[in-house]
């Protein structure tokens, strides 16, 4: 009993109310998603909000046990609980929806959980235990070669089972490197080449070349200040470029724009490594290194484009760059969207009087679109209170997770955050047209019991560490 | 220090939060209030999307007759908040429909996926253009129902049905296999309407429409930015000879069976006939559903194409495959002889009819010994090379499939059967590992036993002979909008047999058919004066019933223009129906006249249908 008391006395109620909040403004918006004249009963188990609202009341049945619970099992059993997901991950890409078994347990309506939602709070608490281990610094080759595995493997399985967008997800847990000392540059390099992807797919490679190019030398005069230099560099490339063209219109070469493109960049990065030795600098050395890796992944996007990518991520993508125009094909789903938030204008439509998400006209409009019913029937205003919401939710945590004095619970506390943020700034992103669509649920609003269930969980136990910082059992 | 750096990628983590949320902030601010483009909506209205249904291509046959048009049908929308109480006995005559069925699908549609008392719905589906044009007149007195016109098939004649299959609605795993399709949109079901649907549906096009609550249309929304055009399917030609697709069809009436005709240089096929046939524009419009059930129920199964998914044993046409095979692998010679007594005498032994003999391998082919290839079969299996049964089978399976047999040579026509080739693991399950032996399994000397193929592998069979031991896939469609199709039909497949072997065998078939009489030719009923045909009878067992009779050949000899089998079932000798009637094909395609009129009346009087019942 006093121990009861000691957790809810220490939780933190900022993060739990705005917790309660958005679950209860999911519920709200899911409810006008599905509503229409015919069926108004909210405890109609065969609609969606019916169905939503059981999965409310188990999720916060399981925050309650998580918080009843010693949090000492987390480090204790962190592999244990990853190596179960795991398998059951590989057990429904081998037997489908084998694990549909929950069935038993889940009386109400047909259910089936999806271990990807869960693997990403396991790989949270493997990460954590992984980097909280003794003497386990982020630095040197083998120490990223065991988080690499940590989060590659489910990663891995889940590619296979072709859920693209799940996959990403755990690409956001680099802030949480970042926290515990990956290096800055990797970072903003890892930044920079999404900002690369993105634009191979929208411009020719002869310009990405040049893009490449300008940038390396802009990197040269702000770490060098040898301004000379770089415009040497600069003017040599030029005209050996130049001299290529001419060459190549004067003896029918045929070589292509590409090639007259490369080939004195390329000659350039020789030139940049020659004269890193020479004069011993170690930032020509990193340019002219990153000009060749920034290269080599530029022509590989374009490769994975083509070759790895489904046909129908490849026109997602494709569709977001305003490449191909589609209002009935792919680009249907992201301009619909945008008609339904757009439509909502400044003060909205007003609750359950939206007429863009009620006539279906957008897909999937209480799963991945819940977001359009926010934006059309609260308007602007109401949108961004959510967002807004969302935000400080996400702050609250950050100051949550930073205050933890244990590293295994901060480190998770991390994930917890990027995890979330992924999914929301992904999320809405793409219902606004900021970002491809994945299909990746709203944490907390869109409709689905494996993902309001794993988000809980996820939220739950960084809460329990917290309440227990002060007086461990 | 350490402490500073800490604190700073704090600081990193919150500064990119908030970037990339004032980032979604300022995106939302833009297209919710600063951009005009998604605000139409002061008067809470609402888009609607006109599906624009592009026309589907035409089938044309192998000269360009139009084989497969298309008509204008109208389908009756609508939206039930609007509907006013109306005169349903006018409203139903008008549209040519009875009271009863106006309401019954007034009750349909609103129990349809997605209906909405505000939404645009179908209500009546697929009205004639004279029954529109009728009520047209009329509709300004009904509120609250719309038109979308549609294109639905058309048949210039009642043929060729199988091949050309037939259009349906999607239905919902047709949607989620393909998000292209929507609800109300139809697909190719069979036929090349299957086979070839992306190529004819065309790309269907929206024109979104601003329309107010009271559901009146305010114009085009931002001035059709984000229509987009139908595009109109392509046009196929078919690799079809129409004229002689309708003879086939004719021939065949009151009979059970197929045709299927083949150009041997280029795996064309030129005709493919399946009976009973059914008029293929039942299957199109209002009383679609209806004819359907009746065509399912029908016990001759009407709809089965059995040119390529009917499994018949070849027969005695077989013998020509084990006689090559007899040949390739050096067991018997065209001089080899063998008597006959009227059967082969040993295990259990096969019955042959009365001929000259002995025979040399020619003659056995002309005669159509079974005893000759008993002797050839187990020659093959028991071939002192091979070392065991089992691996002389393997060998002759090996040639046997080479032939096409036993898997599906693939057609451009959905739902082919593979037909059936046994397997050394089959008969060791059968008999018993060991059990068994080149006698046990004699009767595929002669066709019989475990042996199954489709009309579509016997034409295909009598072309790779014309071609001296190679065929193309046999293919139904030649051109799309003028293009020629895939390279994958333009790929000579080789049989593992030598080509000089074949001469020996078009040898025989010649005699067949035009050996002198009383040298005991059992397919001179099939001769030409003027085409040299080569030819083979079969007689295929029936366990249920009386024998199919089979007959395959080309013509002419010397530079063959068509191949072709002919299965009639329940007809008994392969001379007496299925070499008359190939023999008629082959006159029909080569002179487009026929020169036999009472043979012609002889097969088009003959019904068989009864045979066939007593058989049930
Ligand atoms: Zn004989």
């Amino acid at each position: 009993m006093q121990r009861q008391n000691s957790i809810l006395r220490n939780l933190d109620w900022v993060a739990t109310i705005l917790y309660i909040l958005l679950v209860i403004m999911g519920w709200f918006n899911i409810y006008a998603a599905v509503y229409s004249d015919d069926h108004r009963n909210i405890l109609d188990f065969s609609q969606r909000y019916g169905k939503q609202l059981v999965w409310i009341f188990f999720a916060f049945i399981m925050a309650f046990i998580i918080l009843n619970t010693n949090d000492r099992i987390y480090p204790a059993f962190a592999y244990i609980f990853y190596g179960v997901v795991l398998l059951s991950l590989i057990s429904t890409l081998l037997f489908g929806r084998v694990v549909n078994a929950s069935k038993s347990w889940i009386p109400i309506g047909s259910f089936g959980i999806q271990p990807a939602e869960f693997a990403k709070i396991t790989t949270s608490l493997a990460l954590a235990k992984l980097m909280s281990s003794y003497g386990f610094k982020l630095s040197g080759f083998w120490s990223y070669v065991k988080v690499a595995i940590i989060v590659g493997l489910p990663v891995g399985i889940i590619l296979l089972q072709n859920d693209m967008g799940s996959a990403l997800v755990f690409g956001a847990l680099v802030l949480v490197l970042y926290r515990e000392g990956l290096p800055g540059w990797i970072l903003a390099y890892m930044f920079f080449l999404v900002l690369v992807f993105i634009l191979t797919l929208m411009y020719s490679t002869s310009v990405l070349i040049a893009f490449i190019f300008a940038v390396a030398i802009m990197l040269l005069v702000i770490y060098t200040r040898h301004y000379r230099d770089a415009f040497r560099v600069t003017l040599g490339t030029l005209g050996i470029g130049l001299l290529l063209f001419v060459a190549s219109e004067l003896f029918h070469l045929k070589l292509s724009v590409e090639i007259i493109f490369l080939i004195p960049v390329i000659i350039a990065v020789f030139i940049g490594f020659a004269y890193a030795y020479r004069k011993r600098l170690k930032q020509v050395y990193a340019i002219s290194f990153f000009l060749i890796a920034t290269l080599g992944f530029s022509m590989s996007a374009d490769y994975v484009f083509e070759r790895v990518l489904d046909v129908h991520h490849q026109k997602r993508i494709n569709n977001l760059l305003g490449i191909e125009d589609d209002p009935l094909g792919w680009g249907y789903n992201v301009n619909q969207s945008k008609i339904a938030i757009g439509s909502g204008g400044f003060w909205g439509k007003g609750y359950l009087s939206g007429t863009q998400t009620k006539y279906n006209f957008v897909p999937e409009q209480s799963t991945d679109f819940i977001f359009c019913t926010v934006g059309e029937e609260w308007g602007f205003v109401g949108s961004a209170v959510v967002v807004s919401l969302i935000a400080i939710f996400l702050l609250r945590l950050l100051k949550i997770a930073e205050r933890q004095t244990e590293h295994f619970a901060r480190i998770y506390g991390y994930s917890v955050v990027s995890i979330l943020f992924f999914h929301a700034a992904v999320n809405i992103g793409m219902t606004i047209g900021l970002v491809p669509v994945i299909g990746i649920p709203l944490p907390f609003f869109s409709y689905g019991g494996s993902s309001l269930w794993a988000f809980t969980i996820l939220v739950f136990i960084l809460l329990r560490f917290d309440a227990s910082r002060y007086g461990s059992y | 220090m350490v402490l500073r750096a800490e604190s700073n990628r704090k600081v990193v983590v919150s500064v990119i939060i908030i970037l990339v949320f004032a980032v979604i902030i300022s995106k939302l601010f833009y297209i919710q209030v600063v951009n005009s483009s998604y605000k139409f909506s002061a008067a809470n209205n609402v888009l609607r999307y006109v599906t624009q249904y592009p026309a589907r291509g035409l089938i044309l046959d192998r000269h360009g007759t139009p084989v497969v048009t298309n008509k204008p049908v109208f389908d009756i929308l609508m939206v039930k908040n609007q509907v006013k109480p109306f005169d349903t006995v006018e409203f139903a005559t008008m549209l040519g429909l009875t009271v009863e069925q106006v309401s019954d699908a007034f009750v349909q549609a609103s129990k349809q996926k997605g209906y909405s008392p505000r939404k645009a719905v179908v209500l009546l589906n697929q009205i004639s253009a004279e029954n529109f044009s009728r009520f047209q007149e009329v509709m300004y007195k009904y509120s609250g129902f719309e038109v979308q016109p549609r294109t639905v098939r058309s048949y210039n004649r009642p043929i060729a049905a199988h091949l050309l299959g037939y259009i349906g609605e999607v239905d919902e795993r047709d949607i989620k296999n393909a998000p292209y399709y929507q609800q109300g949109d139809y697909i190719g079901i069979s036929g090349i309407e299957r086979s070839y649907e992306h190529v004819l549906r065309g790309k269907k096009g929206v024109k979104i429409f601003m329309v107010d609550v009271y559901n009146r249309i305010k114009g085009l929304y931002e001035k059709g930015k984000f229509d987009t055009i139908a595009t109109p399917g392509k046009n196929i030609t078919s690799t079809i000879d129409i004229k002689l697709q309708e003879y086939g069809e004719r021939l065949m009436q009151n009979k059970i069976g197929s045709i299927v005709a083949i150009e041997p240089q280029t795996g064309e096929v030129l005709a493919m006939i399946s009976s009973p046939t059914y008029d293929p524009s039942l299957l199109v419009g209002r009383q679609r559903a209806v004819n359907f059930k009746a065509l399912q129920q029908d016990s001759l199964k009407p709809i089965f194409n059995r040119s390529i998914m009917a499994l018949y044993p070849p027969g005695s046409t077989f013998k020509v495959v084990n006689a090559l095979i007899g040949l390739q692998e050096g067991v018997v010679t065209p001089e080899t002889r063998y008597s006959c007594d009227g059967g082969y005498h040993i295990g259990r032994g096969v019955a042959c009819h009365s001929h000259p003999s002995p025979t040399n391998l020619i003659q056995s082919i002309q005669v159509s010994c079974n005893t000759y290839y008993c002797h050839v079969f187990r020659n093959i299996i028991d071939k002192r090379e091979f070392g065991s049964v089992e691996k002389g089978f393997t060998v002759w399976k090996k040639h046997v499939e080479s032939f096409g047999f036993g898997s599906k040579l693939g057609i451009d026509l959905p739902h082919e059967l593979k037909g059936i080739v046994p397997s050394v693991s089959f008969y060791d399950k059968y008999f018993r590992k060991g059990g068994w032996n080149s006698l046990t399994i004699i009767s595929l000397a002669i066709g019989q036993g475990e042996l199954a193929v489709t009309p579509l592998q016997m034409a295909n069979l009598a072309a790779i002979i014309a071609n001296k031991g190679y065929y193309l896939t046999p293919h139904v469609v030649k051109a799309i909008e003028g293009e020629s199709i895939t390279p994958d039909y333009h790929q000579k497949h080789f049989t593992s047999i030598d080509s000089v072997y074949f001469r020996y065998i078009i040898e025989g078939m010649d005699l067949a058919v035009n050996g002198v009489p009383g040298s005991g030719s059992t397919a001179r009923i099939a001769a030409l004066p003027d085409i040299r045909i080569c030819g083979k009878t079969g007689t295929a067992q029936n366990p249920h019933g009386k024998d199919h009779s089979v007959f395959f050949a080309f013509a002419p000899k010397d530079d063959p223009k068509i191949a072709i089998a002919v299965y009639v079932e329940n007809a008994g000798f392969g001379a007496t129906w299925a070499a008359p009637t190939a023999s008629l094909m082959i006159e029909k395609y080569l002179k487009d006249s026929i020169s036999r009129p009472d043979l012609e009346r002889y097969i088009l009087d003959a019904n068989l249908l009864d045979r066939h019942a007593k058989a049930k």
